[in-house]
């Protein structure tokens, strides 16, 4: 959303002034809130996941590595599913954000404000109830189910590994969906902003140097939109590791998340120790991945 | 053939678009059902009942009210401590100013559950009682970031000899502030905002991590719900909520073109 507003004013950045006191008061309340509401909390739960005790007689901080070596031979398949769903998930919505944020991106006038209103607004509905519709859509007495089966597209699911039981409804491909379809938004505003920037006489440069299609898109276009890309990758790829709302809601006993792990050791396990641990390598998982990827892709412009 | 492969991009693009809109279509239509027993899931026949009656639901309105109000609050706060924050990273330098930005854009690159649980085990370490507070301090705290963003790129984006204008014509400092830099950076804060508002009233995992046991936003009462069987006012919500922010955005949208278009 941070990105729904392309500016289109000037583009000189303003003077840069110096001093420390302005800047300072400035801040004082936003860096007192971040320090003590998220640096001091990931310090709380570092701090948590070495403890050994139980919710009547305490914690301690015993330095007790064991948690992490636990959590992870118990909970390794979920941290790997969450990775991996997250992955395809952020792929797919690439693929299905690309065209849509090209298409709204070279219309003209009130047709272009509808169509991004018309993005961003189910984002403001509420997300849980959106995903409850997705239980409705995907159920097997429904057209989609039967349109599926129709053109044996269920079967293909099916030698994926992505049904359950020949029903879409309760399977990795409804989960995926899912997560495809609430992160989309995520996807399309960022690379919308890159698209429309993008300089359509250097296609058609590309064009008169006899590039065809293909060209003209992998050596031109895609490399220009990379900060897009870049950004929201990343806007979607972060919350849908961690969500576990649509493995949940749109998944079976065979799909959960690690995010499901996490909620349940935290709030009705009450193992406080595991469940840190358990977000603390989350966190610092998805930290090394992302690292690595914004290095790879060579872009600094993160947000 | 020609054909198909010229317009391919604007059929993906509509039926992309289709698949967006599609669950919403289903939440209006399924608003307008009367479900035969307890799950909204199967269409039976067509009733006004949930329309007529909307917070028939118990327990509904009250958390739909909280999460209002815990929206509203969270949002004024950000949207305030968030802009002063963005005018000094947006227009000063500063010592640490890199490693105060990389702490603006930390939380938005933590998933919900770490920072949900995060908070949990600050709280419970201080021994603080879940409840509203908690709920306020950590949407406080994910919408802060995005407000920051939001604001501070339109901050940056300011020519600043508008300003210089201003003093030229001997306007003091807070003269030119108030009547030059701040209507031009309000849509950048209104649109931070309306983003923090949306943002806290979406909530459920954070919110889950820090509400207890008695608080109920409404995020956390469909999530109940979800579980027993969900009553049709959910989707009579859903579909305010959705015509809601259609009207909004279109609405700020439309304020923007109209603005671009007299710049």
């Amino acid at each position: 959303m941070a990105f729904a507003v392309p500016s289109r004013g000037a583009r000189r950045p303003a003077k840069a002034r110096r001093g420390f006191a302005t800047p300072l008061i400035l801040l004082a309340p936003a860096l007192l809130w971040l320090i003590v509401f998220f640096v001091i909390p990931t310090i709380s739960l570092a701090s948590q996941s070495l403890q050994t005790g139980d919710i009547d007689n305490g914690f301690v901080l015993t330095w007790h590595f064991q948690n992490y070596s636990d959590a992870l031979s118990r909970y390794w398949p979920q941290f790997a599913r969450s990775f991996s769903y997250a992955a395809i998930a952020t792929l797919g919505t690439l693929i299905l954000g690309y065209p849509l944020a090209w298409f709204i991106a070279h219309r003209s006038g009130p047709l272009k404000t509808t169509l991004l209103v018309l993005v961003v607004a189910p984002f403001f509905t509420n997300f849980l109830i959106r995903t409850l519709a997705w239980q409705i859509i995907l159920t097997d007495q429904g057209w989609v189910a039967g349109f599926f089966r129709a053109t044996g597209l269920t079967q293909v699911l099916q030698w994926l590994g992505l049904t359950a039981n020949d029903s879409l409804m309760g399977s990795p491909f409804a989960v995926i969906s899912g997560l495809i379809y609430n992160f989309l938004p995520f996807m399309v505003l960022p690379l919308y902003t890159s698209i429309e920037r993008l300089d359509l006489r250097l296609v058609d440069a590309a064009g008169d140097l006899y590039a065809n299609g293909w060209n003209k898109f992998w050596k031109v276009i895609w490399p220009l939109s990379l900060p897009g890309v870049v950004s929201g990758t990343l806007l979607t790829f972060i919350p849908a590791a961690g969500d576990y709302i649509n493995s949940k809601l749109l998944g079976n006993t065979n799909t959960v998340m690690i995010g499901q792990v996490i909620d349940s050791q935290f709030l009705r396990v009450l193992n406080y120790p595991l469940a840190a641990a358990l977000s603390f390598i989350l966190m610092v998982s998805i930290v090394v991945l992302v690292g690595a990827y914004v290095r790879a892709a060579g872009t600094e412009e993160l947000v | 053939m020609a054909w198909l492969r010229r317009n391919a991009v604007v059929i993906i693009g509509l039926l992309v678009m289709a698949y967006i809109l599609l669950p919403n279509l289903v939440v209006v239509i399924f608003s307008f059902n009367k479900p035969n027993g307890r799950y909204n899931y199967e269409w039976n026949h067509f009733s006004l009942d949930a329309w007529l009656d909307p917070c028939g639901s118990p327990g509904m309105c009250e958390a739909l009210g909280l999460s209002i109000w815990v929206a509203v609050v969270a949002s004024l706060a950000s949207t305030v401590i968030g802009t002063m924050a963005a005018f000094a990273l947006g227009r000063y330098r500063f010592r640490g100013r890199a490693a105060t930005n990389l702490l603006v854009f930390l939380p938005m690159a933590t998933p919900e559950v770490v920072m949900g649980s995060s908070l949990l085990t600050l709280f419970v370490a201080m021994g603080m009682e879940s409840g509203q507070t908690t709920i306020l301090i950590a949407h406080i705290l994910f919408t802060l970031s995005f407000v920051v963003t939001t604001v501070k790129a339109r901050v940056a984006s300011l020519d600043p000899a508008l300003e210089q204008a201003a003093a030229d014509l001997y306007a003091t400092p807070a003269q030119a502030f108030w009547k030059v830099t701040f209507p031009l950076v309000a849509p950048g804060i209104g649109a931070g905002a309306l983003l923090a508002f949306a943002l806290s009233f979406d909530d459920y995992i954070v919110t889950n991590f820090n509400a207890g046991a008695t608080t109920v936003t409404f995020p956390m009462f469909v999530w109940g719900a979800a579980q027993r069987g969900t009553p049709v006012q959910i989707n009579v919500i859903g579909t305010v909520m959705f015509l809601g922010a259609v009207g909004i955005v279109g609405i700020a949208q439309a304020i923007g073109a109209r603005k671009r278009k007299a710049d």
